[in-house]
């Protein structure tokens, strides 16, 4: 976790960063690569479980009716997925789905956030392993909840024949499988990956780049600030990201499900 | 800018696209984790949060709405009840102004018997009286009359005067020239 700071000091740190930044050494057994098991990556995942089950458990051990300050604060998050995703996205079915969505939104959000809380500074889901698991749980679940809900037959029925005149739809038939069927957990996943892999690099470019132009030449140091006055700027606009990207990908997830579910296109 | 970057990093072992199978299981397991205890013990806790809560509103609205019921009962009750001691207390208060009434008329009654009986009583003691006298004066008279005339005459008129009724014929003379 630190490696990365002694670099930095030691003025090592090689520019311009590449992917191979993204892959760290594992912690145990200590410094080994492609040691995938045990990284910062699936240490911040298990920190990210850990700290919201111990969250809300602690929030929620004994709710009462006229909720404390931290109880409001975990209703709060709740009742967010709950009536502005879940219900408004779906309708009153929603609500039986709002656990699922909760879970979703503070998993991502949690993980996303690490990509700018000092000594994490990298969000695991900037590894498509992560989003790629969360797109195939809404994939799955939105296929199993429409072929429940219609059956089988009708459900795909409903899902690739769109209400259009009989002569386009030898075009619009694949088109639509292409979209729902493949495209869609690609999306998402690679929507949400790409999001944080981007802001990582971006991050590193202009850290980095400040010490690369100082190593070079003492008289760039000001044009140095500037690239850590970027810095902080773009840390700002990853913050906007990393929120965007948790809602966005519970709110796609939300819409496929409605989408399942709906009678009509 | 991924293929790019992917290009670019052309000579690393690593593709960012392609996910490590080591993070899918330990991504899998801990996401399992968390679902399996917020889903199972926390959410729905807080659904049933919501629902009491919402029962509490609801069951003190209605408690709320059965005391309001409860106090305009109470209320036409008290209304009635007033408006019936109104109407009673009117009652009373006429009965008791027609008894009054009757009472006086009772007492008006007895009292003006009671004067004309007094009255009548008097005026047939006064005509008895009168009666009585008048029977003794004309019996005195006519002897009076009778002995001043014997007197007079020398001889005794008394069996004569009675025998034609002279006396009794000159009172009534007298009586009717004293009527007219």
């Amino acid at each position: 976790m630190f490696g990365q700071a002694n670099v930095l000091a030691a003025g090592q740190a090689a520019f311009p960063p590449s992917v191979d930044d993204f892959y760290l050494p594992a912690i145990a057994p200590w410094g080994v690569e492609n040691a995938p098991w045990f990284t910062k990556f699936t240490l911040m995942i298990w920190i990210a479980v850990g700290v919201l089950i111990i969250f809300f458990l602690a929030t929620y051990r004994n709710p009462k009716l006229v909720p404390t300050k931290k109880q409001w604060f975990a209703e709060s998050i709740y009742g967010f997925v709950r009536n502005n995703i879940s219900v408004d996205m779906i309708g009153h079915q929603g609500v039986r789905f709002a656990p699922y969505f909760t879970t979703l939104f503070c998993f991502v959000l949690l993980t996303n956030a690490f990509a700018i809380i000092p000594l994490f500074q990298i969000s695991p889901n900037s590894h498509i392993a992560f989003p790629a698991i969360l797109a195939v749980i809404s994939y799955v679940l939105f296929n199993y909840i429409g072929i429940r809900h219609h059956g089988f037959g009708k459900y795909f029925k409903h899902a690739l024949i769109p209400p259009a005149p009989w002569y386009i739809l030898p075009l619009l038939i694949p088109i639509e499988a292409f979209s729902t069927f493949i495209i869609r957990p690609f999306s998402l996943a690679v929507r949400l990956f790409a999001n944080m892999f981007a802001g990582h690099m971006l991050l590193l470019v202009f850290t980095l780049g400040g010490f690369a132009m100082l190593n070079a030449n003492a008289w760039l140091a000001p044009i140095s600030v500037v690239s850590w006055v970027m810095t902080v700027a773009l840390t700002l606009l990853e913050a906007l990201v990393i929120v965007l990207q948790a809602y966005v990908f519970t709110v796609l997830s939300a819409s496929y499900i409605q989408g399942a579910l709906a009678e009509e296109h | 800018m991924l293929f790019l970057l992917a290009a670019e990093g052309g000579e690393s072992e690593h593709n960012p696209i392609i996910p490590i199978w080591q993070e899918i299981v330990v991504g899998t397991v801990a996401f399992a984790v968390l679902c399996f205890v917020l889903m199972k013990f926390v959410f729905p806790r807080m659904e049933q949060t919501f629902q009491a809560r919402v029962d509490a509103i609801e069951g003190g609205i209605k408690r709320a709405e059965a005391a309001q019921a409860e106090a305009n009962q109470l209320l036409e009750q008290y209304r009635a009840q007033l408006a019936e001691a109104r109407t009673d207390a009117a009652k009373i208060r006429d009965d008791a102004r027609a008894d009054a009434e009757g009472i006086r008329q009772d007492i008006l009654a007895k009292a003006r018997e009671e004067s004309d009986r007094v009255i009548q009583a008097g005026k047939d003691a006064l005509a008895a009286e009168r009666a009585t006298i008048v029977r003794e004066l004309r019996a005195e008279v006519g002897t009076i009359a009778v002995d001043l005339a014997s007197k007079i005459v020398g001889e005794s008129l008394a069996d004569e005067a009675r025998r034609k009724g002279t006396v009794d014929r000159f009172l009534s003379g007298l009586e009717s020239t004293g009527a007219r």
